[in-house]
């Protein structure tokens, strides 16, 4: 299976697993234990939701081939529906909050998500910014959203499952790791499923896939609602996990295309392109502002960070699309192969 | 036997396939004229009657009457233009005819409905290749058994057994075709990455994987070598023999179609102008002034 | 209906059209891309920004307008040429969309140069014309708004003008049907390009005077590309007519809706409305209203 082998190379002596247990092994044991708490505020607790979005964004515009400009507008259908949820319903565990908080991001990403039956190409990432625009307006005008605090702003509830609480960076790191796992192994498992098949046949070859008997229009929907609900809990990652406040403005475009960019960057139809993204997105603007104030001190205040970050960022996107297409996946792979090599013939 | 082949006399001596010619004789062995025609309607496996087609005036197709009986490799030919492949996507439903109708196996069509075309048995190629590039080979061929895929995506997510059991028979179908079609050592390639000819030939692993009754191939052996051409040749009538499945051929090469046909429908300009076996057609002077005078011009100029 | 205020209501529709006149004028500088390399520019917004902040840098250090016009012109096509030959280029024959996303990359670069290299601060912008009321047969319409709607529409018609009578403009017509046949016949791509990004510059900069002018010229200037996508959704990409009558109909619409049924939703639906209207229409026809449809082959 393509996807599996391109996906996850099996190195020459362990099987394919072993890496990723591995690797969980260290976020689980090693990180908590020697990770300090800036690492766990400013890196990984962004890095864990925001490589979360981008995966969902993966599924819809990797795998599925339809563009979507609006995903920050999933992200806070998932937050407030989390927090309204969690709020209004009484002793509804936080799990229970969440999977809702995903149902409810899944139902709106369908209905954003009708006019991929007719619309292709721009037209269609053109109207997904329909959603964006709309789902933001409509949470800042409603009150009841976030439940008629003035500021707008709202804490975000503490988290626990079953009674065990996450508590402090670590807590909350351990929480968005575990979820951020399970529905990555869903996710995956997708990809490789005749659906995820079907997502991959609509992309390529639209015309082609309907002949052969790919329920075309039911896939694109299905591409949209299983995007949108992984969408939706990135953003209840977001806010409750990493920001611990619940507000619209978070969400706006340029998250939504902060979003495109860790697919763009980590590189489309792959999972693991999601996570690649986000860590560069994630860590590229603090080695930038260390960068910038031991080159130029003063001068690099925070205006002229925020500026040359743009550009570095618009810069890199154009790069990788020239240069790398298939993203930081693509590059890394080649890299091993090639270290591979190296060490063969040493 | 004898008296199925003097039953068809009148519409041309077919040759048909051993195994085609029980099945025919299974069926019907009366001699009078009705009966023939009776047995022609039960044995049609897809009729065209009076289509006509145009895209904002430009005339694609004009009242065009075709029929293609079970079992048999049916080729339209013609001239670059000649309505060949808008004749082919209203088979498939991708365009809707002005006039006329479609008629597959008992069903009759204004426009065939694209995504149940699968369903309705029929399976098809594309000129231009419409692979999916970014599947492997096997995928692309497994990808053909989408149409019988009942099980939903949570079961498919939780390796639920029908899932199980529907990608297990799926890649098992896919892996006999391939080699059936002696693929199976590019299996595990990215389809987009092969070689032309050999995409193609994937093309057809993937229709044939459908078990279509119907299969309609659009210019199979297009840019292809001789080689390339006669091996599809090959397969294609292997297919026809061992699935028993009825082809439907679009080819520019006149060459190949002739010895590969059964039946050849000629277009030009959107027009029928001749009909008929192979010996016929090439007896036609209709047909030697439009096309064969033609596709000789063509291939001192080629390229242009 | 007796209550109703007619007068209001052509003072609102008018005004909208003014306003609409605006749109159509960020949507034609799209329009002029799309139709010659098939490319949605994303970066029109950052471009129409980057415009308007040197050009009031410029004045604001004592450069007279029309120098200042010229240099900012200058500098625009300077940037359009480095775009075509730096991004674009190497991205022939990819799909669309990346074409789409590179754009979009490229607008967060000229976005962030623009505002590093002039600062962030919001500079006002004068062109000298008084924004006061002015009384048409008792329909208030703003002074400012005509002269808008008078210089966007110029710039329309001499863009026509251009196309339709000059060579080049003749060779841009010819890309725009069939870019091979173009190539085949011996027009020369490169120049044809540089001309249409130095057209699209051009109405980047009047746009983002007009533009700017108007809500000062800050950043979010580049934002009025937000404006115009719904206005190419519904004229169709491909289309200067659509992009006019898109952008009236937009203009329009937002305004009327804004007055009459916003309060209904508490206000401030023309951040979405515009483009719900463009959905709405392409659902019905979704080639949008002067675009091209194409037949699918395979």
């Amino acid at each position: 299976m393509s996807v599996l082998t391109a996906d996850l190379p099996v190195s020459r002596s362990l099987p394919g697993w072993a890496g990723t247990a591995a690797l969980l092994a260290v976020a689980y044991v090693a990180v908590p234990i020697f990770g300090t708490s800036y690492l766990f505020e400013a890196i990984l607790l962004p890095f864990l939701a925001l490589s979360l979005a981008g995966l969902g964004l993966n599924i819809l515009t990797g795998y599925a081939g339809q563009v979507s400009l609006g995903s920050a507008a999933f992200m806070a259908v998932g937050a407030f529906a989390a927090f309204n949820f969690n709020l209004r319903v009484e002793s509804l565990p936080l799990i229970a909050s969440i999977a809702l908080a995903g149902f409810a991001a899944a139902a709106i990403g369908l209905v954003f998500g009708l006019p991929s039956l007719r619309l292709k190409g721009f037209y269609l990432a053109v109207s997904t910014l329909a959603a964006q625009f709309f789902v933001q307006w409509a949470l800042t005008k409603f009150s009841w959203f976030s439940n008629d605090s003035a500021s707008g702003v709202i804490d975000a509830p503490p988290l626990s499952i079953a009674g065990v609480a996450f508590e402090g960076p670590v807590g909350r790191y351990l929480f968005s790791l575990t979820v951020v796992t399970v529905l990555t192994f869903l996710a995956y498992r997708l990809v490789i499923s005749q659906t995820g098949r079907n997502f991959i046949a609509v992309r390529d070859n639209e015309t082609a896939a309907r002949i052969i008997g790919v329920p075309v229009l039911k896939t694109k929907l299905l591409a949209f609602a299983i995007s949108s609900f992984i969408i939706g809990v990135a953003g209840v990652l977001w806010a409750f996990a990493y920001l611990r406040t619940v507000e619209p403005a978070g969400f706006n475009l340029d998250r939504s295309f902060q979003i495109l960019f860790i697919v763009i960057i980590g590189g489309l139809a792959s999972i693991r392109g999601a996570f690649f993204g986000a860590a560069l997105i994630v860590v590229f603007p603090l080695v930038l502002s260390r960068l910038g104030s031991f080159l130029l001190g003063d001068i690099f205040d925070s205006g002229v960070l925020d500026m040359s970050q743009r550009i570095v960022l618009g810069t890199l996107i154009i790069l990788f699309l020239i240069l790398e297409p298939d993203g930081l996946v693509a590059l890394w792979d080649r890299v091993r192969k090639r270290i591979g090599t190296g060490l063969r013939r040493s | 036997m004898q008296a199925m082949n003097y039953a068809f006399g009148g519409l041309g001596s077919v040759p048909f396939p051993p195994d085609v010619q029980e099945h025919l004789a299974g069926l019907d062995a009366r001699t009078d004229d009705g009966g023939a025609r009776h047995a022609e309607a039960r044995d049609s496996a897809l009729s065209l009657s009076s289509i006509s087609l145009s895209f904002g005036g430009v005339v694609a197709l004009t009242d065009i009457d075709i029929s293609v009986r079970k079992g048999e490799i049916r080729a339209i030919i013609g001239p670059n233009g000649a309505g060949k492949s808008s004749l082919i996507n209203v088979i498939s439903g991708v365009y809707r005819p002005d006039r006329g109708h479609v008629r597959i196996g008992k069903n009759r069509y204004q426009q065939v409905p694209t995504q149940k075309l699968a369903r309705l048995g029929i399976a098809r190629t594309f000129q231009n290749l419409a692979l999916f590039k970014g599947l492997s080979v096997l995928d692309n061929v497994v990808a053909g058994r989408a149409y019988t895929v009942r099980s939903t995506f949570l079961g498919q997510i939780a390796g639920l057994g029908r899932a199980r059991r529907e990608e297990a028979d799926a890649r098992d179908r896919a892996g006999r075709i391939l080699d059936f079609l002696h693929l199976g050592h590019v299996s595990g390639r990215l389809a987009g990455t092969l070689p032309y000819g050999l995409q193609k030939r994937v093309e057809l692993a993937r229709a044939l994987v459908a078990e279509p009754d119907i299969l309609l191939l659009d210019e199979p052996m297009a840019g292809m070598t001789a080689t390339e051409k006669n091996e599809m040749a090959g397969f294609v009538r292997a297919a026809r023999d061992q699935y028993g499945t009825t082809v439907v051929l679009i080819e520019h090469d006149i060459g190949v179609v002739m010895g590969l046909s059964d039946r050849i429908a000629v277009l030009d300009y959107g027009r029928k102008i001749a009909d008929g076996t192979p010996e016929e057609i090439r007896a036609d002077q209709r047909v030697i002034d439009a096309y064969l005078g033609v596709a000789s011009e063509n291939e001192d100029g080629e390229g242009i | 209906m007796s209550d109703f205020d007619w007068l209001f209501f052509i003072e609102v529709l008018v005004g909208g059209l003014l306003s609409g006149v605006m749109y159509s004028l960020v949507a034609i500088g799209f329009v002029l891309i799309y139709k010659t390399s098939g490319v949605l520019n994303f970066a029109q917004g950052a471009m129409l920004l980057f415009a308007a902040l040197t050009f009031v840098s410029l004045t604001e250090r004592g450069v007279p307008f029309a120098l200042a016009f010229a240099i900012t012109f200058a500098i625009m096509v300077v940037i359009g040429i480095a775009i075509e030959r730096t991004v674009l280029r190497p991205l022939t024959n990819k799909p669309p969309i990346t074409l789409f996303m590179a754009t979009l990359g490229l607008s967060y670069v000229i976005e962030g140069a623009a505002q590093l290299i002039w600062g962030t601060q919001v500079h006002g912008l004068d062109l000298g014309i008084e924004d006061l009321p002015f009384d048409v047969g008792g329909v208030f319409i703003s002074q400012f708004d005509i002269f808008a709607a008078v210089v966007a529409a110029g710039m329309v018609a001499a863009l026509s003008a251009f196309f339709r009578y000059t060579r080049i403009g003749l060779g841009f017509r010819a890309v725009a049907d069939d870019q091979f046949a173009a190539l085949a016949i011996g027009l020369r791509l490169p120049w044809i390009w540089a001309t249409v990004w130095a057209a699209a510059g051009l109405v980047a900069l009047v746009a983002g005077l007009l533009w700017g002018a108007r809500v000062g010229v800050q950043f979010s200037l580049s934002l009025i590309v937000l404006k115009a996508l719904p206005v190419l959704v519904l004229g169709g990409f491909d289309s200067i007519l659509g992009a006019i009558v898109g952008g009236l109909l937009i203009g329009a619409t937002e305004k009327l809706a804004e007055v009459y049924i916003g309060e209904y939703f508490g206000g401030g639906i023309e951040g979405w409305f515009a483009y719900v209207v463009a959905l709405a229409f392409l659902l019905v026809r979704p080639s949008g209203l002067f675009g091209q449809k194409l037949v699918e082959r395979v």
